[in-house]
């Protein structure tokens, strides 16, 4: 559904790992359908929030938009340009328009070498700067991220987790990218650290017009940066919307699920809420129930719900959900 | 060029950041500070440097090794010779020098033989994965598989005579090449077949290491800017996998000296006139409760050295790898 202002467009996206068997002629006994056609389209400057829960595939969707996975199935266009069909020195130097924020601040620098080296490396990589203005360039990044120039010369061991997290943000912004995905960056952080990583990025997207995918596994924590939220289950994504509406409205059964399980910070609200506790654990990707994968936890599944995969189902303009009783469960008010 | 450049470089840094900017400690120099607080690798540090440098000098400090003086027929130490002489009235203390000499070349030049093989094949192996890994880590256990002792010894054997090496020889020169065997050929051999086995562990631990590192994010991170792979092998990998690749080289050198030992013990290693701690060992084992100091003096050279070298590679593996220490 190609759209006028599409900035990234990921048409019918598929990740599917091989599981082998067996010493150099391997044989293939499974396959872990860890993205599972997914179409996804963002408008220049949006940011988007993705959640689902624990191994649903939004690392593997995030890692496969930007290349660092190959795709299986599907393409990925950013700009007008196929990503997907890129190769070698092609695919690196297109690397400077898109660029990844890592959950883990102590994993994602690497250890031995300086902010300078490791903020130097990533401006040079797709840019000649003369050696003198590197400093400058390195120092002006730094001040952006709201850390001082004065730490350059210091090792990431020397840092906290939330300035490391800075440090990871002014690698990825030293290419100028135009996409950004930020896989999960606050959950390794401390609750104190969290909201100011957020206000960071809530800033340089604004700052920057970046269009940001931002991954979490946790609603309440994509709610203020969202402008729309993508529910993902299983890897196929089952909800989309404004970010407000969907709070204010789930639509999706496994999305009324995962708002109720948020806390509401008004005690009065906060008493009444109602939370839905989905039977079971999310199937394996190995072997996804036939039909809806959702059927076998869902409290308002029906018989057709077994037969095939739902499509997706308009709601409001800009409101979709995979549920064949989607009108049936949200009557309008 | 390369050197320049990061001079160059750190000039600018210097001019650009204010005085303000605070100098970082790597984890180099943090590792550094905890080993100079371990003693006993401080210790065996210092000893590992002196024996070496006593070995080296061997030919200013110690009189000729190979001068016989057959009226000094194993006279104990004296202040003339401090380790005494040996059956044929030649200087202990200057075989134990130059033996030591060759003893420590060995070590040193089969460990370097094994590292380079070593890391070059590991990390391929490791970076590569998939079917690639699968072969050359089938062919690691392979060679691992074969008896390497009996091999050693076999190949001795073979090619430790002299009617042996003539022939080759004559093979050598009938295609022309202007070179012959020696009898030094030997301590050649010991090298290869040394540094063929000691080879495949540091693969191991290399590949290790890098299969581990290919899933670390800074690499990821690295691949996502578009950092080219060679760069990120040299830059993010390799600085990463040295502190293992130092401590493994390190108790390396001294299993090699006793593998070298051992087989000079036997006969098949290091022939005479060639010396070697192992061969002085073995030469003073024959006659020790006559002349206890042809096997004292060099059996002690070589246990010193071995438990420096272990010393200080225990203390490395603390300094350079804090979690893995036992406190
Ligand atoms: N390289 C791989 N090979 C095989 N299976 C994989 C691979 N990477 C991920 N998977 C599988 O794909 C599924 C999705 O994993 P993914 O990491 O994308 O989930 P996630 O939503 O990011 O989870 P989390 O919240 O834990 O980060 C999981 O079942 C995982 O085991
Ligand atoms: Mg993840």
């Amino acid at each position: 559904m190609p759209t006028a202002d599409a900035f990234l467009e990921v048409t019918d996206l598929k990740t599917h790992f091989p599981i082998e068997k067996g010493f150099l002629v391997k044989k293939r006994v499974g396959t872990v359908k860890a993205v599972d056609g997914i179409d996804l389209t963002l408008a220049q400057g949006e940011v988007l929030g993705l959640v689902g829960e624990s191994g649903c595939g939004k690392s593997t969707l995030g890692r496969t938009i930007l290349q660092l996975i190959p795709p299986t199935e599907g393409t990925v266009v950013l700009a007008g340009r196929n990503l997907a069909g890129l190769r070698g020195g092609d695919l690196r130097r297109a690397r400077a328009d898109f660029q990844m924020i890592f959950q883990d601040p102590y994993a994602s620098l690497n250890p031995r070498m300086t902010v300078y080296d490791t903020l130097a490396e990533a401006i040079s990589t797709h840019k000649n700067i003369p050696r003198g203005e590197m400093p400058r360039r390195v120092s002006e990044l730094l001040s952006r991220v709201g850390l001082s120039p004065r730490f350059i010369r210091k090792y990431p061991h020397e840092f906290s987790g939330g300035q490391r997290q800075r440090i990871a943000i002014a690698r990825a912004l030293a290419v100028e990218p135009k996409l950004i995905i930020a896989d999960e960056p606050v959950s390794a952080l401390d609750v104190s650290i969290q909201a100011q990583i957020i206000n960071l990025l809530i800033k340089l997207t604004r700052e920057m017009g970046l269009t940001m995918i931002f991954i979490s596994h946790d609603l309440s924590v994509v709610k203020h940066i969202s402008d729309r939220i993508a529910v993902m289950y299983l890897g196929r994504i089952v909800e989309i919307g404004p970010s407000v509406e969907v709070f204010e409205k789930p639509l999706h059964p496994y999305t009324k699920a995962l708002v109720s399980a948020v806390p509401i910070p008004d005690p009065a609200r906060e008493r009444h809420r109602k939370r839905i506790i989905l039977s079971g654990d999310p199937p394996s990707p190995v072997n996804p129930p036939m039909g809806c994968t959702f059927h076998p936890r869902c409290p308002y599944m029906i018989e057709e719900c077994r037969a095939a995969y739902p499509p997706f189902v308009d709601y409001t303009p800009g409101r979709r959900a995979t549920c064949i009783r989607l009108h049936e469960i949200n009557p309008p008010a | 060029m390369l050197e320049l450049e990061a001079v160059k470089q750190a000039k600018a840094l210097e001019s650009a950041t204010p005085e303000t900017a605070e100098a970082g400690s790597s984890l180099w120099r943090d590792a550094w500070h905890r080993l100079l607080k371990n003693k006993l690798s401080v210790v065996g540090g210092v000893i590992v440097i002196i024996v070496t440098l006593l070995c080296a000098f061997a030919g200013v400090i110690a009189p000729d090794p190979n001068s016989q003086d057959l009226a000094l027929y194993a006279s104990a130490p004296s202040h003339a010779h401090w380790f005494g002489t040996d059956t044929l009235g030649r200087d202990l203390f200057a075989r134990v020098l130059f033996g030591g000499r060759i003893s420590l070349a060995v070590g040193m030049v089969a460990t370097l033989v094994a590292l380079c093989i070593g890391v070059v094949y590991g990390t391929i192996s490791g970076y590569y994965g998939g079917n690639v890994d699968a072969v050359m880590m089938r062919i690691v256990d392979i060679i691992y598989a074969l008896p390497f002792t009996i091999f050693v010894i076999l190949l001795s054997v073979f090619f430790n005579n002299d009617e042996t090496r003539a022939r080759i020889n004559h093979v050598i020169h009938a295609t022309g090449l202007k070179f012959s065997l020696g009898s030094e050929f030997n301590i050649v051999l010991l090298f290869a077949a040394i540094g063929a086995v000691e080879w495949l562990t540091m693969a191991r631990i290399v590949r290790g290491q890098v299969r581990s590192l290919r899933k670390m994010d800074f690499v990821e991170a690295a691949e996502a800017l578009g950092i080219r792979p060679q760069r990120i092998i040299f830059r993010h990998m390799i600085p990463n996998v040295l502190g293992p690749i130092i401590v493994y080289t390190t108790l390396t050198i001294p299993s090699v000296m006793l593998l070298e030992a051992f087989l000079s013990f036997l006969g098949l290693g290091v022939q005479p006139p060639n010396a070697s701690w192992g061969v002085l060992i073995g030469e003073g084992a024959k006659s020790m409760e006559e002349f206890p100091w042809l096997l004292t003096y060099p059996g002690l050279a070589l246990s010193i050295t071995l438990f420096s070298f272990n010393f200080l590679g225990d203390g490395l593996r603390d300094a350079l790898d804090p979690r893995a220490s036992k406190d």
